[in-house]
């Protein structure tokens, strides 16, 4: 399916079958914003490919636009110019609805703030991609208590996330990311509102879905977080700076 | 699985909007007031043109009755000793009216006079009704025992006459009243058939026939009673000369009701002096129910629209409120692969929730005021399946309309900013 999808015109056979490695490229890609008169190069020009299966931290200090790239990664923005092709598929010229559908069907989301919807019992958050990929009630609520039970929160499936500790949040969101199978897991500082012990339990967490062959894309910049990573991209102003750590 | 999915969707929606409770019930209390006046409208409305169609089911729709009335100045001057008071409809019109008018089907005339009735040890103040058979096709009620008038009892001058069931009831209580002899003052009438009456008003329309009837051959009243009675009065007696009290006229469609009315009106005003005849037409009960109607409906109509639009505004607002209150979810939904028109739907689906709430409760009331404006004011409402409908499909259309905006501007969140939201 996601091979037919891919199988866009512009894209030749040696295209393709790269693409079965690398599930993510960018091509010269760049995204300019308009603050008032002057223009901010958020991106300034990024080309680059991440291989199935590898575990990238993308680094780098405020404002040297790692935001703009998870974003843009994550099919939540459009690119100014330049090509973004993933999961062999050229997705910069998308409408809405089709990079929704490419998020629902093909990636998940962890973020720093946990965003689960408070009014919503665990067991629902962890459906919620479901409800959107139009899984009836039973089978959704059996795969949402297999992902409990893999992030060891079996028993808080009816509980409200308010009653939960920031580290359970974190787990529930996990969960919730991984409902719909997705190849691409992205984790905007998974760890920034958590303490160092609940951190480490989710990097683990990470890894373990790495090595079961989850892309792994994490945003974050401190040292020790992105040391759970393979590779470890540094950016500044708007460019990719130094790429660290071995291909495999 | 389309309904399926759309129940999920709308059971959820229910459950967010039970989430605030109070909010959610403050926000469709506009629709509430609408929704009831609505009801409320319709039943009223309904109610005033049931009643007009049963008073003219009582009256005969194609009918036009014909009253004598006592004019004005001969009132004044009836005070003065032993004065004759001659006034009303006469022989003459009755034959002129029948003969005039090609369009009227039939006309029974009427003369009243009230004395009273014994049958045996009972004795009944009568209405006695001298009239024609026709009076039976005119005003037609079921005969329950008997038989009612024939053309021969006219002619041959026969002492027969009619009971009504109550005035059997009345004077006997017994069995065997066919063939029993019914004594009026000296006279002694043969009573013949029972039929059922009808009684009461029928808007300003005294309907022709009362209880207490017992109807005799008109030319048997005129032989028997004349044409003048006394009356004793404090001053002395007062007497009156009325040939005719009434005329039912009966026109063969309703179109030729109006024109007909007319005409008897003008016909009688050249050969009456004084306006001593009163002509009223049943159908004009309809009009007058209508017209009442109307302005019930113009009035109770502003209202729940002002209503519905402020109960539509309401829940606007509150819907409004709602999606920067929940920026963040909207921005989660989107982030996990909701499309616009997701988002949409779900803000659309709880707006439309909570307005049919709003007009379940409006009906229950709505259902409600009809009962009490019977109960205290005395007008007759009728709640149909369409004042239960309609309301409920305003209610859908003002979730609809007032739900668009609010839910446009939730799927126009964009996910990044939404995110960032605190």
């Amino acid at each position: 399916m996601i091979r037919e999808a891919g199988s866009n015109s512009d894209l030749s056979d040696a295209a393709k079958a790269k693409s079965d490695i690398e599930i993510i490229k960018l091509e010269d890609a760049r995204k300019i914003y308009q603050m008032g008169g002057s223009k901010v190069n958020a991106l300034g020009g990024v080309t680059l490919s991440f291989k199935r299966g590898s575990f990238w931290a993308i680094m780098g200090p405020s404002g040297s636009g790692k935001s703009t790239m998870m974003n843009v990664l994550g099919c939540l923005d459009h690119l100014s110019s330049g090509r973004y092709i993933l999961e062999g598929r050229d997705v910069s010229t998308l409408d809405d609805d089709s990079l929704s559908e490419m998020r629902l069907r093909h990636l998940g989301f962890i973020f720093q703030s946990f965003n689960l919807i408070p009014q919503l019992t665990v067991q629902r958050n962890i459906e919620l991609p479901l409800y959107y990929l139009g899984w009836e009630a039973g089978r959704s609520a059996d795969r949402a208590r297999e992902l409990a039970e893999k992030v060891g929160l079996k028993e808080r499936l009816n509980h409200r996330p308010s009653e939960l500790s920031g580290g359970q949040m974190q787990r529930v969101a996990v969960a919730r990311a991984l409902a719909n199978d997705p190849q691409i897991i992205f984790a905007d500082e998974p760890t920034g509102n958590l303490d160092t012990a609940t951190g480490k339990e989710i990097l683990g967490l990470l890894t373990e879905l790495n090595e079961q062959g989850k892309t792994i894309i994490m945003v974050t910049h401190e040292m020790d977080v992105a040391a759970y990573s393979k590779q470890r991209l540094h950016m500044l102003d708007g460019l990719v700076g130094r790429v660290e750590g071995a291909e495999e | 699985m389309r309904q399926i999915k759309l129940a999920r969707n709308v059971l959820l929606g229910i459950e967010d909007l039970l989430l605030h409770k109070l909010r959610s019930f403050l926000t469709t209390l506009g629709i509430v007031f609408g929704v009831g006046s609505v009801v409320a409208m319709l039943s009223v409305g309904e109610g005033a043109s049931k009643e007009a169609m049963d008073q003219i089911r009582k009256l005969g729709s194609n009918n036009i009755i014909i009253n004598s009335v006592k004019s004005v100045e001969e009132e004044s001057t009836s005070t003065t000793h032993s004065h004759m008071s001659i006034y009303g409809l006469t022989y003459d019109d009755y034959a002129r009216v029948t003969e005039t008018f090609k369009t009227i089907r039939r006309t029974a005339p009427v003369k009243l006079i009230r004395k009273e009735g014994r049958l045996g040890e009972r004795a009944l103040e009568l209405r006695i009704v001298g009239t024609t058979p026709v009076w039976f096709e005119l005003v037609q009620r079921p005969i329950i025992a008997g038989r009612v008038l024939m053309a021969s009892d006219d002619n041959e001058h026969a002492p027969a006459a009619v009971l009504t069931e109550f005035g059997a009831r009345k004077l006997l209580a017994a069995e065997n009243t066919i063939g029993q002899t019914l004594r009026i003052g000296s006279d002694r009438f043969e009573v013949v058939g029972i039929v059922k009456s009808e009684s009461g008003q029928a808007g300003n329309i005294q309907i022709p026939d009362q209880e207490v009837d017992v109807y005799i051959p008109i030319n048997v009243a005129t032989a028997y009673f004349g044409d003048v009675t006394s009356r004793r009065t404090s001053g002395g007696f007062e007497r009156e000369m009325v040939e005719l009290h009434q005329l039912i006229v009966q026109v063969d469609s309703i179109e030729n009701v109006e024109p007909v009315a007319n005409g008897i009106e003008n016909m009688l005003s050249r050969f009456h002096k004084k306006k001593d005849y009163l002509v009223s037409v049943p159908l004009a009960l309809l009009r007058q129910a209508e017209a009442t109607k109307r302005t019930f409906n113009i009035v109770l109509g502003s209202i729940a629209g002002i209503s519905l639009l402020v109960g539509g505004i309401g829940i606007m607002n509150i819907m409004l409120a709602s999606v920067t209150e929940r920026t963040r979810e909207i921005g989660i939904r989107r982030a996990i692969g909701a499309k616009r028109k997701q988002i949409i739907s779900q803000f659309l689906i709880e707006t439309v929730v909570l307005s049919i709430m709003g007009g379940l409760i409006g009906i229950g009331l709505g259902v409600l005021v009809p009962v009490l404006i019977t109960y205290f004011a005395g007008m007759p409402t009728v709640v149909t399946l369409k004042s239960i409908v309609l309301p409920l499909v305003i209610s859908f259309a003002v979730g609809i309309i007032f739900g668009l905006y609010p839910a446009v501007r939730a799927a126009k969140v964009d996910p990044i900013v939404a995110l960032r939201h605190e």
